[in-house]
């Protein structure tokens, strides 16, 4: 099988700092793939490096499209980049802020993605937009709310409506569930647990909570200053850490 | 600097000197070449401060030339102080005639408004333009916006389409109605009224777009497609009145709503007054035809 998107060799450096040191993977079909590690380890740089938000300074980011088509992200150019990210892919932000538009209403929001590619008709929009409001437990009498007046699950939630509405193939999402409450967080988690399955998405998850990749991810990195230091099936790693950093990682989760 | 007219008094013809007119007669060619694109140019100072219609003035004055005849609206008005003396400001730097007739004007300066009377082929349209970047209120840096017309993004814009329909039921954007020129460029028409945008779709008129404080011009070249922005289910439409000019009885005009004295009693009359002089006097003829 092929993989849906290759990572080979991946670096970034900033002066004397490797932010990402030769990371390499393969994502495939349907697969959710963890990245784990400290803050400053680079997750959130290596994730923006992928999406191509980020100039690398060496290695490859190979995405095999819906058609078939195979774009080397690095070297992509913009307008297609753009046209990718808005449409077979999606980006869910740690902060919501900074994946939605906070002053327009949550219906505009959804439906912002659908005129990028095109939808012209009021009616149509609304009606797919209260759709995902639905498929994300989002009231849909609160389509015409600001997103500021929304929670904070609420509202990373909506930036999972905004982003399903193109129906992707990849997301990558970054500490989704940072700065939510633990029932808050648990909702969440099974609401995307329930759409990657049914959807069949592959997604690529930062996160610094072991628990949250437990629960979600197929197969797990873990980095430790830019650099992968262990990487398998999210069980085994867990489970069976073989390198020390893993192993501190692992004995320092608080298990109530 | 080039003094190539003698006209007896201490300017350059025109104000500007003829390296400045130059360059900005080149500046309005790519305008020209890529239709709604906005081009920078090197607005000078003026002898009066931006905001007051320096863009259009810098661009008139570099394509207007001896035989040409000068109109300057502003609001639909030959008669207000912007219009007044803008066009005083030409008759004394060019010694070239005015006129208050669109159909005699070759070039017709406006803020606001376009004239009631069809254009015709040959004549120029010069609009003032105080911000030239439709997608400013949705995107305050330049260099996001350039991007975005660079690779046609245009949904925040019908984002705020969308916004507007969600809260009051309709597009409620009544002037600086925003365009598709050529399929293509997103563009401001400048402020004027959503009722005169249909005439800037493949008018026979040249249309050029000056914004002096930002520094830009573009341009809509003559029979140039322009489509107003619009949903299926929410087209585009202009305003209407119940109303007829009080003055010259038009229904099919732009109406200006005037309070009249104290009581609050208004009088309804066009806003273009070329238009309204011509339709009283063409009205008191035909009654004295009559007699």
């Amino acid at each position: 099988m092929k993989p849906l998107l290759n990572v080979n060799q991946l670096s970034k450096i900033y002066g004397d700092i490797k932010a990402c040191d030769r990371v390499s993977f393969n994502l495939y079909s349907g697969q959710v793939l963890g990245i784990v590690g400290e803050s400053g380890s680079g997750k959130t740089t290596l994730l923006n490096a992928i999406c191509g938000n980020l100039p690398v300074d060496c290695g490859e980011v190979t995405y095999t499209s819906s058609s078939g088509e195979i774009f080397e992200i690095t070297t992509i150019s913009e307008p297609k980049r753009r046209q990718l990210m808005r449409g077979e892919w999606g980006f869910v932000r740690q902060n919501s802020r900074d994946g939605l538009r906070m002053n327009v209403t949550a219906g505009a929001n959804i439906g912002e993605r659908l005129m990028d590619i095109g939808a012209r008709n009021y009616g149509k929009i609304r009606s797919v937009a209260s759709y995902w409001l639905r498929q994300v437990e989002i009231d849909t009498n609160r389509i015409d709310s600001l997103p500021k007046t929304f929670s904070g699950g609420m509202q990373q939630r909506l930036q999972l409506a905004r982003i399903l509405v193109t129906k992707p193939r990849l997301i990558l999402m970054d500490e989704p569930t940072g700065g939510l409450d633990v029932s808050v967080q648990a909702r969440l988690l099974d609401l995307i647990r329930s759409l990657v399955r049914k959807l069949n998405l592959s997604v690529i998850l930062v996160t610094h909570d072991l628990g949250v990749v437990r629960l979600l991810s197929d197969r797990l990195l873990v980095m430790k200053n830019g650099e992968v230091v262990e990487s398998g099936i999210s069980d085994r790693v867990l489970d069976d850490p073989q390198h020390p950093y893993t192993q501190q990682l692992v004995s320092a989760t608080l298990v109530p | 600097m080039l003094n190539s007219e003698s006209n007896n008094n201490e300017f350059n013809f025109a104000y500007l000197d003829e390296q400045t007119k130059r360059s900005i007669r080149r500046t309005l060619l790519k305008a020209v070449a890529i239709p709604g694109h906005q081009i920078p140019f090197s607005s000078r100072e003026m002898p009066m401060s931006y905001g007051w219609g320096t863009g259009g003035i810098q661009v008139t004055a570099s394509v207007i030339g001896k035989k040409d005849v000068l109109k300057v609206i502003d609001q639909g008005a030959d008669d207000t102080t912007n219009a007044v003396n803008i066009r005083r400001f030409f008759e004394k730097v060019c010694q070239i005639k005015t006129t208050t007739k669109t159909t005699e004007a070759t070039i017709i300066q406006t803020r606001h408004r376009i004239p009631e009377k069809p254009l015709q082929e040959g004549q120029i349209m010069v609009f003032q333009v105080p911000m030239p970047e439709p997608l400013y209120f949705l995107e305050p840096s330049r260099a996001e916006t350039k991007k975005m017309h660079a690779l046609e993004e245009y949904a925040p814009m019908y984002v705020k389409l969308y916004e507007d329909i969600t809260k009051h039921g309709s597009i409620a954007i009544s002037y600086d109605y925003p365009v598709m020129v050529h399929d293509r460029y997103l563009m401001k028409p400048s402020p004027i009224p959503r009722f005169d945008n249909p005439k800037i779709n493949n008018s026979p008129a040249l249309q050029l777009f000056g914004a002096g404080r930002e520094k830009r011009i573009y341009a809509v070249p003559p029979y140039t497609k322009v489509k107003n922005l619009e949903f299926e289910d929410y087209p585009f439409e202009i305003e209407k009145w119940d109303k007829a000019c009080d003055f010259c009885g038009s229904t099919e005009s732009y109406l200006d709503e005037i309070v009249i004295n104290n009581e609050g009693d208004r009088l309804w009359i066009c806003s273009d007054t070329d238009y309204c002089e011509e339709r009283q006097r063409q009205g008191t003829e035909n009654r004295e035809q009559s007699k």
